[in-house]
Order: C-alpha cells, then structure tokens, then sequence
C-alpha cells in the first residue's frame, strides 16, 4: 500500500506541479466551460419562457450544473491528453520503469486531474454566481453537488486514462474526446427530460447522464431527486472504468 | 543517371517571366484541391462534426419554437444554417494549417525561387476551399432535407444558398491563409480554432436575435458579422426571399474575404522573402 | 565586378537580430562550369550564403551577382537562371512526384504539352519514372532528393545550388548523387555551388573549395592546393595516461607546434615527411612515455580545418550545436 501511494504521490504532484510551472495547460479546460456558461445560460435564457418549463432557481442556475459537470467529465479528459503525450514522448515508459507499484501511476493521474478540476470548477462556480445564479440547496445538498463533479470527473478520466494507456499516442485525443462529449449532450441540456422530444428523449432517458443532471440540478434547487440513481450510476461507472484502465496499463506494460 | 537537359522540340530555357497570372492561380487552385481531396480525414471530419451538433441541437432545442414569437414551428428549418456556418470554420482550419504547413517545411521557399506572384497564391491556395466548400454545402443541404428541413425559397433560394455558403467558406480560408502568413504554426492556427466557435455561439445560432434575453449577449450577437451570415442562409429557408438578409448575409461575407485577402497581401510577400 | 564569372561575391554580410553574424564579409567567384564546394561545420553560415545567393534572405550588406544579375536589385533574373535544391527537401508528402514537376513546370512557364514531355524527361534522367505517380510521402530520402534535383533542374538553370544535398543519405544514394552532380557540370557545363559538411563529398566533387567558420571564409582553393599549404603528413599521438599530454606536447615540440586534441591527444605536423616518424617513436621511447596509438596522417581537408581554424571539422560540428542552443550562433 506505501508503494501504492508513494507511486500515486509522485504522479500527482508531477501533474499538479506542471500545472504550476505552465498554468497555460489549465486554459482550455476552463475556457470551455466558462464559454458554454455564457453562451447557454446568456444566450439562450428565453428558453425557460417554454411551457412546462420549470426550475425555481432560474436558467442560469440550470445551465451552471452542465457546465459544472461537463467541466469535471473534460478535466478527466485533458488529462488523457496529457497521459497520450507522455507516451508519445516516452516519458510514460520511464514511469513505467521507476514505479515499483503501477496501479500507482493510474492513481496518481486520476489526483492531478481531480486537483486540477478543483481549481476549473471554482473558477465556473464563482463565474455563476457573478452572473447571478440562484443557489437554493443547504450545504449538505451543495456538498452533494460537489461529490458528483468528483465522481463524474473520476469516472472520465479513468475513461480518458484507460483510452490513452491503450493506444499510447495523442492522435486517439478524438476518441477519448468523442464519447465524453456525445454523452453529456445526448442528455437533457438545454431543457428537463420532459421538454425533449421524439429520438432524443428515448435516449437521454437511458442515458445515465440524465440521472447526474437531475440530481445536481435538484440538490442546487434544494429539492433533491434521483440522488441514489446518479450516485450508483457514478460509482458504477468508476468501477467499470477502473477496470479498463487497468487494462488499458497492462496492454501498455506488454508494449514495453 | 545523366540529366539531358537539351531535350528534342522544347526550348532550351523556359520562357522569361513564368506563366501568366491566371495560370498560375489555376496551377497553385489545383494543387490546393488535389491536395483536399486526398486527405479523407479533412473531408469527413468538418461534415461529421456539424451534421453531430445539428442532429443533437437540433432535437434537444425543439421546444424553442414554442417561445413567443419564434418565426418558424420546425426548430431544425431555424438551425440548419449553424453547420454551414461551422464547416466554414473547419475550412478556415484546413486551409491555415495546410499553409502553415508549407511556410514550416519549407515548400514557400521552393515557390518563391518561380515567378509565383503573390496574387495568384492568395487566390489559388482557396481551391481546397472551394472543394471543401461545395462538398459541404451539398451534404448540409440533402442531409437537411432529408430531417425534414423545407426551404420557402425553392430550388432557386438553394442555388443561391450554395453560392452564399461557398462564399463564406472562401472568406472564412482567406481568414485561415492570413493566420497563417502571419503565425506560420500550424499548432499555433489549431489553438485559436475554438476562438472561431466562440464567434458561432456568441450570435443568433440557437435563438433569433430578437428573442434573445440577456441584454448584453443580444448586443454582441447584433454586432457579430456571424449573425448575418447565418441570417443570409436563415432567410433563404424560413422566409423566403428576404433582400436585406440576403444582401448583409452576402455582404459580410465578401468584406471578410477582401479584408483577409488584402490584409494578407503583405504577409505573403514578406513570407516570400525574396528580391 | 567581372561580368564572366557565374558567381561574384564582394564583403556579403547577413546579421540577424540579436545575434551574432551568420555571415561576415565573404568574398568569392564561381566561374561558369565550376563545382564550387563551400565546406564548413554545422553553424557556419553555408545555408545563409545560399539563401542570399538564391534571393530568399536579403543581405544586410555587401553585394553579390549570380549569373550577371544582381541578388538585391535583379532578383527576379537571378531566379530565371538559378535552381536550387535547398537544406530541406521542402516538399509536399500528398502530391506525386510528377504533379511536382508539373506544377513546377506551370510556374516557370512552361506551357501544354511541353510540360508533360519535360516533366517525365526529367523523371526518367533521375530515375524516378516508376514512382512518378505515387505520392511523395512514401518515397525515400533518396528519392526525394533525387525529386528535388529534378525539379531544380526544370527550367534548365545555367547555376545550380545544392545546400547539403547528401546529408542523412546512405552511401549508395550519396555516391549516385555525386555521379548526377559530376555530370551535370562536365556534361552540361552547369555551375554548381555546393555546400556540405562532408569532407569527402567536397573532395571528390569540388573543383574548388572555399571553406567557412563561423561566418569568415578562412580558405579557399583546389583540393591539392589546400592540402599542400598544410605542408607534409602529420602524426597524431594518443598516450597511455590521458593526463600526460602535457609532457607529451613538449617531446613533440621539437618537431613542429604540437596541437592538443583532448584526452591527452597530441597532433604534430612533420616538415620533413613520414622520415621523422623514426625519430618520434626514438623520442617517445627514450622519455619513458607509454603510448597507446601513433597515427600518421597524409594532409586532409580537416587537417586544413584545423589549422586555419584551431580545431577538427567534427569539433567543430559539435561546438556550433552546443553554441546554436545556448542562443550563440543563428546562422546555418
């Protein structure tokens, strides 16, 4: 275990100090929250004008949990980018080398990436407050809100982590980015599951996403609903996704 | 392996001054084209990608229509403007980068030792474009109809909405060509791509212009040209002919393409570097 | 300036900004038909010399005419009767090697059928013609050198510049380069002004030789000429004990100036031939001084190198990198 966690500690604190050092690699993974922020929650605030539109706290408000948790699930997948470059530039096999404990190294990324989103998602959260979000959640429901950033975060990086160790190279950056963005939008974005119609509905309403939107949405409402679902969903995710990475490392310590 | 330069029927030396100007442009205009159409990936992806969001968006924004005052009851007829108007951008991209590429390995260089006039690579490196551009238009346009999207215009307002969003498309190359005359980077032309799409959202792709609520977003989206260019395309599906759309639609879209045309005019001759 | 020469170069600075000079005050002449080999370590201004010579990089001072015209003022007539095959193959991976050459063709003004005709001449001359249609991406450093050549070649240049043409070549390739090379200027009468960092290649392909450091031409003429200004062969002496160069440049003094070469290596010219190598080894012997190898050198390019400059042309290789990445040298 005082391997396990020395490896973890290690590539954490390589993950966060690069970040320190190069603040630049944290743009996109804030600009493009922040962006969708305005666009969605500025430009499209008419939308709850919509019959059967209902959320107490108000459009921006409803948009700030998407891009709350669309800015965990991204941050997970910049950091597959980052995992791809080091193999790209070798410096993944010297990790391999060193680290007497590799499930280590999967850790240690999926930290740097939680660390670093904490740093985007305080930045999105105060971005939302200045334009005048409405926050109606106690603290144990924000609190809430908070851990299904984390799990959504945890879940996409393994993802991304998983992808990267597989294919070893930057130009599988689509494919870690595609299915992220695919599932976060094949959801109730814009409005409730119950203003979507026809093939969108059918899917978002198997989407697991949904669950997490709903409930995020619901605990910053202060009206909670489907929390376990999107709790169980998350975790189960991470599980899976865990294990792929796994995988994705054991097919990378075969490639040398 | 002797290089026999003397060879039967041509003359010695080629003729002083190189080729004339039209010339040129083609030879350089077919380079950019072979060029487009040999890399699948530049075909597929900006095709993809719109047709993605469209299909997405324009789902999950259905019951926009039900907004008072929303100027058509099929929300796609309203959003099938928005993925001409991206895959403009990705041609930006294709083309900047496809010139950044040049200016890095070298091959400007090997231009630059011919009577290449600058004229004739500005204009001549848009051939991808156009390629890329009509390719695009036609996909956009049957895969709209085949959602549903009808165009009050009729087959005349689709001839002319071809002709508008290829003119988009060269104007938004020029804009490419002209980050990269002045970057040189391809990395550096793929890192401000998203400040493109910045410009699609921060206008009246999703709501009109009238509906939108947040003061200060309305405002920007009134003074982005990018409004008009989807407005142009707009009209010609759910109004029909509408002449003062129509002319800032094609009119913002020619301004771009002579602003970056001459704009890089000077960026060129100093990357041709020569006497 | 004489109009005879193919090439004329008077003072020809090139300053970058913030840098030293690439290029320092050259001054040299190509006659027409000449292989002119301009020989020079990585760093030393060869490639800087070939874009002002070929009108891609103004320079800040001096004057030069290629082909009668001048580089500054007559740029454009310089073109018509220069090719150039440059460091980079500069090439574009998607297109084939024969839409290359037509493209080329175009430009130059070269018209309809013609195009063709010349395009697939010059294919076959350099032995490309089964590539011809495949992309250029695929073809290997060889052939893309070889598809450089060609499309230097296509509007029949009077001057011809190569910058570097063999580098990263495998010997077969290089020495067929060499034969094209050799040809076109005995069978055609081209000039050509060729630089490179292989003292072999300007050896064997050079008429004449001007060789660069650090911005200053520092040599200049036939290969024999060169060599014999160097005086006789030369002995190189590496001691057992790296740290006895010392004693060893002292034993050795009394036979010429004795140059320190690193780990204790010691290189002495011999005025009096390959006959002193007796009384060398005598010397050493009588000292005590163990030594590990004794080399006896006939006069090379390199040994000119080092004795207008100080050190070896692979040292010499080596310090311009280490120079070039502390921000020291921008030249090429």
């Amino acid at each position: 275990m005082t391997r396990f966690l020395s490896v973890a500690r290690g590539v954490a604190w390589r993950s966060i100090h690069n970040t320190v050092v190069s603040p630049a690699i944290l743009v996109p993974s804030i600009i493009f929250p922040l962006f969708f922020l305005v666009a969605f929650a500025g430009g499209l605030s008419r939308i709850s004008d919509v019959p059967n539109f209902h959320y107490d706290p108000g459009y921006t408000s409803f948009q700030f949990v998407f891009v709350f948790l669309q800015s965990a699930a991204f941050g997970g997948v910049f950091t597959g980018f980052g995992i791809a470059r080091d193999f790209d530039s070798g410096f993944a096999r010297r990790l391999l080398l060193a680290a007497p404990r590799r499930s280590g190294i999967i850790a240690g990324y999926t930290i740097g990436a939680l660390l670093r989103w904490a740093i985007t998602g305080t930045i999105v959260t105060v971005a939302a407050l200045i334009a005048g979000m409405n926050v109606d959640g106690n603290g144990v429901q924000l609190v809430g809100l908070l851990g299904l950033g984390i799990a959504m975060n945890l879940v996409a990086a393994l993802w991304a982590c998983g992808i990267a160790m597989f294919t070893r190279t930057e130009q599988a950056g689509a494919l870690i980015q595609m299915p992220v963005f695919l599932l976060l939008f094949l959801a109730p974005v814009f409005v409730p599951i119950n203003l979507l119609t026809s093939w969108i509905h059918d899917v978002a309403n198997i989407n697991p996403v949904t669950a997490v939107l709903e409930a995020g949405r619901g605990l910053l409402a202060g009206s909670p609903v489907k929390v376990a679902v999107a709790f169980a969903a998350l975790a189960g995710g991470a599980a899976v996704m865990a294990l792929f990475a796994r995988r994705g490392l054991a097919s990378a310590e075969r490639a040398g | 392996m002797a290089v026999d330069l003397a060879i039967e029927g041509l003359p010695a030396r080629a003729s002083s001054g190189g080729a004339g100007l039209l010339e040129q442009t083609l030879a350089v205009a077919r380079r950019s084209a072979v060029r487009t159409l040999r890399q699948r990936g530049l075909l597929i992806f900006p095709l993809i990608f719109p047709l993605l969001l469209f299909g997405i968006n324009g789902s999950s924004l259905s019951s926009a229509t039900k907004i008072p005052g929303f100027p058509t009851h099929h929300y796609r007829d309203f959003l099938i403007a928005m993925p001409f108007i991206q895959g403009a951008m990705f041609v930006s991209i294709t083309a900047g980068v496809d010139l950044a590429r040049d200016i890095e390995s070298g091959f400007l260089n090997r231009l630059a030792l011919t009577p290449l006039r600058t004229e004739a690579m500005l204009v001549g490196q848009l051939g991808g474009a156009f390629v890329l551009g009509v390719v695009q238009a036609i996909v956009y346009l049957l895969v709209g109809f085949a959602t549903g999207v009808t165009l009050v215009s009729g087959v005349g307002g689709a001839l002319v909405l071809l002709a508008l969003s290829i003119l988009i498309a060269f104007g938004f190359a020029s804009l490419g060509g002209l980050l990269a005359l002045r970057l040189g980077r391809g990395e550096a032309i793929q890192g401000i791509f998203p400040l493109l799409f910045v410009t699609l959202f921060l206008s009246s792709s999703s709501l009109p212009r009238n509906l939108i609520q947040t003061t200060w977003f309305r405002d920007i989206a009134t003074y982005n040209p990018v409004s008009y260019l989807l407005e142009g395309i707009r009209s010609l599906v759910i109004t029909g002919w509408d002449g003062e759309a129509l002319a800032l639609g094609f009119g913002f879209a020619t301004a771009l393409l002579v602003i970056t045309v001459l704009l890089s005019q000077p960026a060129m001759r100093s990357r041709l570097a020569r006497a | 300036m004489s109009n005879e020469a193919a090439i004329e170069v008077d003072q020809l600075v090139r300053e970058f900004r913030k840098g030293p000079r690439a290029v320092d005050g050259i001054d040299l002449t190509v006659s027409p038909g000449e292989i002119y080999g301009f020989l020079g370590p990585n760093g030393a201004g060869k490639s800087t010399t070939v874009l002002m010579l070929t009108t891609l990089l103004p320079p800040t001072s001096g004057r030069a005419t290629v082909g009668g015209f001048d580089i500054v003022r007559q740029g454009a007539h310089v073109r018509e009767v220069i090719g150039a095959a440059l460091q980079e193959a500069a090439l574009d991976a998607i297109l084939t090697g024969r839409e290359h050459l037509l493209l080329q063709a175009t430009l130059q003004g070269i018209t309809g059928q013609d195009r063709q005709r010349r395009a697939t001449a010059l294919l076959e001359r350099v032995g490309l013609s089964e590539a011809a249609d495949r992309r250029v991406g695929g073809y290997s450093g060889g052939m893309k050198r070889r598809l450089d050549l060609a499309l230097a070649l296509v509007h029949s240049p009077k001057i011809l510049f190569l910058d570097e043409p063999t580098t990263g070549l495998d010997i077969q390739s290089r020495t067929a380069l060499w034969d094209e090379v050799g040809r076109l200027a005995r069978d055609d009468g081209m000039t050509v002004f060729l630089t490179t960092q292989y003292l072999e290649e300007a050896d064997v392909l050079a008429d004449r030789i001007g060789i660069i450091d650090h911005g200053h031409i520092v040599a200049e003429g036939t290969p024999p000429q060169l060599k014999a200004e160097i005086g006789g062969p030369s002995v190189e002496v590496a001691p057992c004990d790296p740290d006895a160069g010392d004693r060893l440049a002292e034993l050795l003094a009394r036979f010429g100036d004795p140059r320190r070469n690193g780990h204790g290596t010691v290189t002495v010219q011999l005025p009096g031939g390959e006959t002193q190598l007796a009384d060398i080894v005598r010397v050493l012997d009588q000292a005590d001084l163990k030594v590990e190898t004794l080399q006896l050198h006939q006069p090379s390019l390199d040994d000119v190198f080092l004795a207008k400059t100080g050190r070896k042309l692979e040292g010499a290789a080596e310090e311009a990198e280490a120079e070039a990445e502390s921000g020291g040298r921008r030249g090429r």
